[in-house]
């Protein structure tokens, strides 16, 4: 998973490295060193979008909403722990849907914006090599593709996200939705996200989301949607 | 005939019709049906869009009641449409395909027709809770005090993941109980809806962006005690002959 998810301390990430692992030192009885989940910068600017996505979007979207994920990935992180530490595993089993959400949330938008780029530099067009062979295959054409992933979003009944994956058994790739911050997860490899919640069109799109997914893909990375496609 | 009290009824059975009627029985019904099926239509608003201000926007209130309210009822519209063509053509697995289209689309239309309802502005007598005594009362008797309650249901709201609403219900005789929906699910299982308040981001970003703790702090000052106290005192069906007089 992407290296930006669980930033560290620079002291720290040796052991991490070293371990493999979120809970590096097994010999610290009571008291974890644990990395804490912080928020990635974003390798554009919050007006780099524009004009398919405002800055005053991107800036909440990112600085507020995706926030506000990685603080309470943290807090369900520390709740399950202080359980653990006291051997109250079904306590700990209660903050599941805590995490499911927050750690959900940061994951998401983590591949989110990694998956957008301003339309002056990678955003946009169309993929080539391999990744475009697929999805003509899969799909029939990169137009019907677009088209059925817009229907998907279209589709989504309250907030959540729509995915291009890979599933990691036929080697096909699928659209998939999944409700409020569900990751996509098990058997599929996520390639390409669109945020469907209210929050990532509201300001600028209103209640007219069909423009925004229209819009958004003259801001799609389909660079780092290759790379992810070539990894899978 | 299929009003919203049928709808509500409707949703709360989630059972094909095909599934329970026969023969001659079953054609009379479609037949019936196909010919009275009601077009749902956008309720007026009992008041004017700028009237919540300042604690909802008159924009707000303009795009969510002439924008969103009006694509549950359309689409709900749509989907019962093709429903009843469905019941008619005896085509089950059709009918079980618009069942999630219907308690969307129809969810939408009963959660946003009692939200409206259960509104008021500020500084109308409606919106003091002074004008819901037996509620008033019932609610001490369960939260301890009126306080307790409002802290209580604002962390409900704001427990919520994703799109959904919380609602004030009554559960038999007199039980209150705050329970939270997802989404547009509707309440359904018999309780009454005293009051609700809606939690996606479309009934508050416009004005509060992500601070949606200032929306729950300040819905409190446009609830309509006048209609929670109706709707407490009365019975389910009670809360939707009020909704059918604004239809």
């Amino acid at each position: 998973m992407s290296s930006t998810l669980l930033r560290t301390t620079p002291a720290l990430r040796g052991a991490l490295r070293a371990s493999g692992a979120v809970k590096p030192a097994a010999g610290l009885a009571t008291s974890f060193v644990r990395g804490k989940a912080t928020l990635p910068d974003l390798s554009y600017d919050y007006g780099a979008l524009e004009p398919y996505i405002s800055s005053k979007i991107m800036e909440l979207h990112h600085s507020k909403h995706h926030q506000t994920y990685v603080t309470g990935l943290n807090s369900a992180l520390e709740s399950i722990a202080k359980a653990e530490e006291a051997k109250d595993f079904a306590k700990a089993a209660t903050f599941a849907p805590l995490l499911n959400f927050h750690g959900g949330g940061h994951l998401n938008h983590t591949l989110f914006w990694e998956n957008l780029a301003p339309a002056s530099r990678e955003g946009g067009g169309e993929p080539d090599g391999a990744l475009k062979s697929a999805i003509s295959s899969d799909f029939g054409s990169f137009d019907s593709f677009r088209k059925q992933m817009n229907t998907s979003l279209a589709g989504i009944q309250g907030s959540g996200w729509a995915w291009l994956v890979k599933d990691k058994t036929s080697g096909t790739l699928g659209i998939v939705t999944r409700a409020n911050q569900d990751p996509v997860s098990g058997n599929f490899e996520p390639l390409l996200g669109i945020d469907a919640w209210e929050h990532a069109y509201y300001l600028q799109y209103e209640n007219r989301k069909a423009e925004y997914f229209d819009a958004i893909w003259n801001v799609v990375n389909w660079k780092t949607v290759a790379q992810r496609f070539g990894k899978a | 005939m299929v009003n919203i009290g049928n709808l509500w009824q409707y949703l709360a059975a989630q059972a094909p019709l095909s599934s329970v009627l026969s023969g001659d029985q079953f054609n009379a019904t479609t037949n019936n049906m196909a010919s009275s099926i009601t077009t749902y239509t956008l309720p007026q608003l009992p008041y004017a869009y700028d009237a919540l201000e300042p604690y909802i926007s008159a924009q707000i209130m303009e795009l969510h009641h002439s924008k969103h309210h009006q694509a549950y009822v359309t689409n709900l519209n749509k989907a019962l449409e093709s429903h009843i063509a469905s019941v008619v053509g005896n085509d089950i697995p059709g009918q079980i395909a618009l069942q999630q289209a219907i308690k969307f689309n129809g969810g939408g239309h009963i959660n946003h027709s009692l939200f409206w309802q259960n509104l008021a502005p500020a500084s109308s007598a409606d919106a003091k809770p002074e004008a819901a005594k037996e509620l008033a009362a019932a609610i001490e008797k369960t939260w301890g005090s009126f306080d307790d309650f409002k802290k209580a249901f604002s962390t409900a709201l704001l427990g919520i993941q994703g799109s959904g609403w919380g609602w004030l219900v009554k559960d038999g005789i007199s039980g209150l109980r705050i329970v939270t929906t997802k989404d547009q699910d509707p309440v359904v299982g018999g309780e009454v809806p005293v009051f609700g308040v809606d939690m996606w981001e479309h009934a508050y970003y416009l004005q509060y962006l992500n601070g949606k703790a200032a929306y729950v702090d300040n819905i409190w000052n446009v609830i309509n005690w006048k209609t929670a106290e109706d709707r407490f005192l009365g019975t389910c069906d009670d809360a939707f002959a009020l909704l059918k007089a604004s239809l």
